[in-house]
C-alpha cells in the first residue's frame, strides 16, 4: 500500500498534464526506510519524448548526492503515460531496480480525468497495490 | 605501465548484494574497464550487472568525478589516483 499527501499527487499529476503529450517523470524522496513520501523532486525527462523517459544523468547524480547527504531515498518514482493506461511497460519493468520503491504511473491519455496507480516492481514481477490518499501523515 | 591508479567505487543498492552490503569499495585500475575487472576479482558476479559484451549496459549509469562516461570515453575512460567512480541504476522506461 501506498500511503501519499493530497498535495504529492496533485504535483505529479500537475507535472504529467505540463509535459504532455510528452511523458514526465521525477521522484519523491523521504527519510530512507521510513516509506514516507515526503519532498517532490520534478525531473527532466532527457528523451523528451512521448513513448520513453530517462532521467537526466548529470541531474540524478546530483539529486541522489542530496538525497544520500540527507539520509533519504527515492520512496515513490513517478512517470506518465500519455496514450496508454497507468501500468508498466515491459520497458518500465526492465528498468526498474529500486525493489523497495513505489512506481507509480500516471496516465494522461483523457484530457478531463487522469488515472493513477501504484506497484512494486521487483526482479521483473509487477504488484499493483492501493493507493491511499491522505491530507497529512 | 604506470602503477594502477586506486579509486573509490560507490554501489548502489541494486548492487551491495555483491558487495556484503559495502556503499564504498576500492579497485585499482588506470581505464574504467580495469577498474571493473578488479571488481569483479572481489565480488564475483557483478560485471555482468554493469558490462553488457563490450560496452556500458544500458540499465547502469556510470559517473567518473561527476561526469557520465557515456559523453566522456564509455568504458576506455581514463581513471587517475584518487578518482571517484559512482555507479547509479538509470531511471528510465517507456
Amino acid at each position: 500500500m501506498l500511503t501519499i499527501r493530497a498535495d504529492l499527487v496533485d504535483a505529479m499529476v500537475s507535472h504529467a498534464r505540463a509535459d504532455h503529450p510528452d511523458e514526465a517523470c521525477g521522484v519523491i524522496a523521504g527519510p530512507e526506510g521510513s516509506d514516507r513520501p515526503e519532498r517532490f523532486i520534478a525531473m527532466l525527462n532527457a528523451e523528451r519524448s512521448p513513448t520513453f523517459y530517462r532521467f537526466d544523468s548529470g541531474e540524478q547524480l546530483k539529486v541522489w548526492r542530496s538525497l544520500e547527504d540527507t539520509g533519504d531515498a527515492p520512496i515513490v518514482i513517478y512517470h506518465s503515460h500519455t496514450a496508454t493506461e497507468a501500468y508498466p511497460s515491459r520497458t518500465d519493468i526492465s528498468y526498474a531496480s529500486e525493489p523497495d520503491a513505489h512506481y507509480v504511473l500516471v496516465s494522461t491519455r483523457d484530457p478531463d480525468d487522469h488515472e493513477l496507480r501504484s506497484y512494486r516492481i521487483v526482479d521483473g514481477v509487477v504488484t499493483e497495490e492501493p493507493v491511499s490518499i491522505v491530507e497529512k501523515y | 605501465m604506470p602503477d594502477p591508479a586506486t579509486v573509490t567505487v560507490s554501489i548502489p543498492t541494486i548492487l551491495r548484494t555483491h558487495t556484503g552490503g559495502e556503499k564504498r569499495v576500492s579497485a585499482v585500475g588506470n581505464t574504467l574497464a580495469a577498474v571493473i575487472d578488479d571488481l569483479e576479482v572481489n565480488f564475483s558476479g557483478i560485471t555482468e550487472r554493469i558490462v553488457d559484451g563490450d560496452k556500458l549496459h544500458r540499465f547502469v549509469n556510470i559517473y567518473v568525478n561527476d561526469e557520465d562516461v557515456r559523453f566522456s570515453g564509455g568504458l576506455q575512460t581514463q581513471i587517475s589516483d584518487g578518482d571517484s567512480v559512482t555507479i547509479l541504476p538509470a531511471v528510465a522506461g517507456g
